[in-house]
C-alpha cells in the first residue's frame, strides 16, 4: 500500500446467511482510495453500499479478504481498537442527521472531541470553526428540533469534519433532503474537502450527489461493474 | 463529559424526571421511617430507663436472678457506701438508688376499718431529697392528674385509676401493707397528696410512687435499696459504653461465688430491650431492603424504557466512536447524577418530615388516654445524622444497580447494523 492510500480493500468478500443460504453482499472488491478523494459508490438499493461503508467504517467486518483502513487491518480490530480509529479519524453522515436531541447544535459537534479528552479552549475554537465551514456559526446555540433539515445535515458534517477526520463516510446524505438543500450541502462538501483534504466516500443513488463526484464506483449486486475518474472540470460550482 | 452528562439529565425530562420521583419517594420513606422508628425506640429506652432500668442497673446477685418476684430480702446492704464508690469510679455517671416493692394498699374508715383495698406494686425514689432529679426522670409533674408533688415524709402519689376504684380521696390515708426487708409484716400509714396516671396498664391498676426514705423505713430497710441505676450524666444512652461500665464494675464488685455480692446490668440487657433492638435494626434494614429492591426493579424497568427511546442516540455515540465501556460508564454516571439529585430532594423532604414529627409528633391518645411516666402518648419521631445519610443508600445503589443491569444490553448492540439502524 503507498503512503497516500487511505484504505485498500484485497478481494473483499461480505456474507450474511439467509436461512440456510447465504448471501453474498460483496463480492470480491479490490478497491483502493487515496488522500483527498471525493467518489462514492453508485447503485441501486440493495447492491450492498452500505454494506461496503460499514466495513470499510469499521462498524463491521468482512467475511474473506483483507480491509485496510489507515494502516489498520480492519478484521483484526478490536471493538475498542475499532471504536478509538473511528473516534479519532473517521466522520460519520448518515441519512437521517442523527442529531442528539437534548444538546445544542455547539454540544453535537463538541461531543467527538469531549469523547478524545480535548482541552475546553481547544474544543470551542474547533468547534465554532466547525460550524463556520458549515455556515451555521450563529445557530451554535440552537436545539436539533429548530433547524431544517438541511440545517441538521450541515451541523451532522460539522460533527463529523470537527475532529479533523482523515476520512468521512457518508451514507446517502441527501437522502432526506430537497434538492435545494441537496445542493447547498454537497457544495459544503466539496469547500470541506478542497479546504481541510477531508477525504470523502459517499454511498448513493442521488444524481444530485453523482455530478459532484470526482470517482465513480459502480456497484451491482455486489460486485465492482464500474470505476471511473471524472474530469474535475466537469464539476458544477 | 460530567458537565456534558449533567446537561443531558436536567434537560431530558423523561430521562430523568420518573427516575427522580422514584427515588425521591423511596428515600423521603426511608428518612421518615427512620426517624420515626428511632424516635419510638428512643422513647422506649428512656421511658425503660427513667422508670426501671437506668442506663445500667446493679442490685444483688441473688436480686437479678429474681427480679421479677422484686425479693427485697435480697436487696443490696450498704447502698450508701456502693453509690459513693461508684462515684468516685464513674465520675460522669448519676447514681440513684430505688426500691420497688409489692403489697396492698389499705384504705381505713375513720373507724381505721377497711373500706377498700387493693393489690399495689410501687416505686420508692429519692423525690424529697434536695435538687432531686427524680421527678424528672420519672416525669412525674406531667403525669400528676390531680393534687401535687410530694413535699413531706408521710405522702405518696396513687395511680389516678386505682385511687378511682379504691374511692380515695386526696388527703385521705392509705396504708401499705407490705413485707419488710426481713420476712416479718410491716404496716405504714401515708397520706395520698396526688394521683397520676401511667399509661401502662399494669402501673395504672394499682402503683404508689413514694420517696426512698420512707420506704427504706416501713420496710425496715436502712441503708438498704432493691437497685442502683446508673445514668450517663448526660441522659442519653450510650449502648457500648454502658456494657463497658458494667464488665468493669462487675469485674471490680461482682463474685460469681456470692449471691449477696452486687452485678451490673446495661439497659439492652433488660427487659429484652437487647431484642427490641435488634429487631428496630432488623426492621430498618428490612425496610431499606425493601425500597432498594423495589426501586430497583422499577429503576431497571425504566433504564430498559429509556435505552429503548434512546436507541438512536447510543447507535449514534457508538459509530462516532464511543467505545461500550464508556458508553455503559457514561450511564451509569448519568443514573449517579439521578440518584444523588433524587436522594437529596427525598432527604430533605422526609427530613422536613420528620422534624415535624419530632417536634409535633402524633397524639396517640386516643390508644393510650392522657399521659404517662414510662412513654409519652404523643409518638415522635427523632432525627438523627443516620437520617441525613440513610436514604442515599436506597437512593443511589438502586439508580445504579439498576442502570448497571439495563445497561448491559450496550455490550450485546451490533455496530454492523448501525448504519441501518440510524436509517429510520
Ligand atoms: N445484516 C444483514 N443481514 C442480512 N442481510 C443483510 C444485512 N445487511 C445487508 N444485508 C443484505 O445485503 C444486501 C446489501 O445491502 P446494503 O449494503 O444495505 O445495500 P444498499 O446500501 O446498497 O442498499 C441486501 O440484499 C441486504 O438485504
Ligand atoms: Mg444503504
Amino acid at each position: 500500500m503507498q503512503d497516500s492510500q487511505l484504505i485498500e480493500t484485497q478481494n473483499l468478500v461480505k456474507k450474511f446467511p439467509m436461512g440456510r443460504e447465504t448471501l453474498v453482499a460483496l463480492d470480491n472488491i479490490s478497491l483502493s482510495f487515496s488522500k483527498g478523494e471525493f467518489s462514492g459508490i453508485i447503485g441501486p438499493s440493495g447492491s450492498g453500499k452500505t454494506t461496503f461503508l460499514n466495513i470499510i467504517g469499521t462498524l463491521d467486518v468482512p467475511s474473506e479478504g483483507n480491509v485496510n483502513v489507515l494502516g489498520a487491518q480492519v478484521e483484526n480490530l478490536s471493538h475498542k481498537e475499532a471504536a478509538q480509529l473511528r473516534n479519532r479519524h473517521i466522520g460519520f453522515i448518515f441519512q437521517t442527521f442523527n442529531l442528539l436531541p437534548v444538546y445544542t447544535v455547539f454540544e453535537n459537534v463538541e461531543f467527538p472531541l469531549l469523547l478524545q479528552g480535548v482541552p475546553v479552549d481547544k474544543r470551542k475554537q474547533a468547534v465554532m470553526d466547525a460550524l463556520d465551514w458549515v455556515g451555521l456559526a450563529d445557530r451554535a446555540k440552537s436545539r436539533p428540533n429548530q433547524l431544517s433539515g438541511g440545517e441538521s445535515q450541515r451541523v451532522a458534517i460539522a460533527r463529523a469534519i470537527v475532529k479533523k477526520p482523515s476520512l468521512i463516510l457518508a451514507d446517502e446524505p441527501t437522502a432526506n433532503l430537497d434538492a435545494e438543500n441537496s445542493h447547498n450541502v454537497l457544495q459544503t462538501m466539496v469547500q470541506l474537502n478542497q479546504e481541510l483534504e477531508a477525504t470523502f466516500i459517499f454511498s448513493t443513488h442521488d444524481e444530485k450527489v453523482i455530478q459532484y463526484l470526482r470517482r465513480k464506483i459502480s456497484l451491482i449486486d455486489g460486485k465492482v461493474v464500474k470505476d471511473e475518474a471524472m474530469d474535475l472540470v466537469a464539476q458544477p460550482s | 463529559m460530567f458537565r456534558f452528562l449533567l446537561k443531558g439529565v436536567l434537560r431530558d425530562r423523561s430521562r430523568s424526571l420518573f427516575p427522580v420521583l422514584v427515588i425521591v419517594a423511596g428515600v423521603m420513606l426511608t428518612v421518615f421511617m427512620y426517624s420515626w422508628l428511632s424516635g419510638v425506640l428512643n422513647d422506649m429506652f428512656d421511658s425503660n430507663a427513667s422508670l426501671q432500668t437506668g442506663h445500667v442497673k446493679i442490685t444483688t446477685r441473688a436480686y437479678a436472678a429474681q427480679s421479677v418476684q422484686r425479693p427485697n430480702d435480697l436487696a443490696i446492704i450498704g447502698v450508701d457506701s456502693l453509690i459513693a464508690e461508684c462515684e468516685a469510679k464513674f465520675s460522669d455517671m448519676v447514681w440513684l438508688p430505688r426500691i420497688e416493692f409489692g403489697g396492698l394498699i389499705d384504705i381505713p374508715d375513720e373507724n381505721m376499718e377497711t373500706r377498700a383495698q387493693g393489690p399495689t406494686f410501687g416505686i420508692a425514689a429519692k423525690i424529697l431529697s434536695k435538687n432531686s432529679i427524680e421527678k424528672d426522670l420519672l416525669n412525674l409533674e406531667q403525669a400528676i392528674v390531680s393534687g401535687r408533688m410530694l413535699q413531706q415524709s408521710g405522702e405518696i402519689l396513687i395511680a389516678d385509676e386505682f385511687a378511682k376504684k379504691l374511692k380515695v380521696n386526696l388527703n385521705e390515708t392509705a396504708t401499705l401493707i407490705s413485707s419488710t426487708m426481713h420476712g416479718s409484716t410491716s404496716l405504714y400509714n401515708f397520706t395520698v397528696v396526688g394521683t397520676v396516671h401511667f399509661g401502662i396498664n399494669a402501673m395504672d391498676r394499682g402503683a404508689i410512687i413514694a420517696d426512698l426514705a420512707d420506704i427504706q423505713t416501713a420496710l425496715d430497710m436502712e441503708d438498704a435499696a432493691s437497685e442502683v441505676l446508673g445514668f450517663f450524666d448526660d441522659f442519653h444512652y450510650k449502648i457500648k459504653k454502658s456494657g463497658l461500665v458494667s464488665e468493669q464494675f462487675n469485674k471490680l464488685y461482682s463474685d460469681p461465688q456470692e449471691e449477696f455480692s452486687p452485678v451490673m446490668v446495661a439497659l439492652a440487657n433488660q427487659n429484652g430491650l437487647a431484642d427490641m433492638l435488634h429487631m428496630a435494626t432488623a426492621g430498618i434494614s428490612i425496610i431499606v431492603g425493601i425500597f432498594l429492591f423495589v426501586m430497583f426493579v422499577v429503576l431497571w424497568n425504566a433504564g430498559l424504557m429509556g435505552s429503548i427511546r434512546r436507541y438512536g442516540e447510543i447507535g449514534v455515540r457508538l459509530a462516532i466512536g464511543e467505545d461500550k465501556g464508556h458508553l455503559y460508564r457514561a450511564m451509569l454516571m448519568e443514573s449517579l447524577i439521578i440518584g444523588v439529585i433524587g436522594s437529596l430532594i427525598g432527604t430533605a423532604i422526609g427530613l422536613t418530615f420528620s422534624y415535624i414529627m419530632q417536634y409535633k409528633g402524633i397524639d396517640m391518645g386516643s390508644t393510650m388516654k392522657n399521659s404517662t411516666i414510662l412513654m409519652s402518648n404523643i409518638y415522635r419521631a427523632r432525627v438523627t445524622t443516620t437520617s441525613y445519610v440513610i436514604g442515599f443508600i436506597p437512593g443511589i445503589l438502586a439508580t445504579f444497580l439498576g442502570t448497571a443491569v439495563s445497561g448491559i444490553g450496550i455490550y450485546k448492540r451490533q455496530t454492523s447494523q448501525l448504519f441501518k439502524e440510524l436509517e429510520v
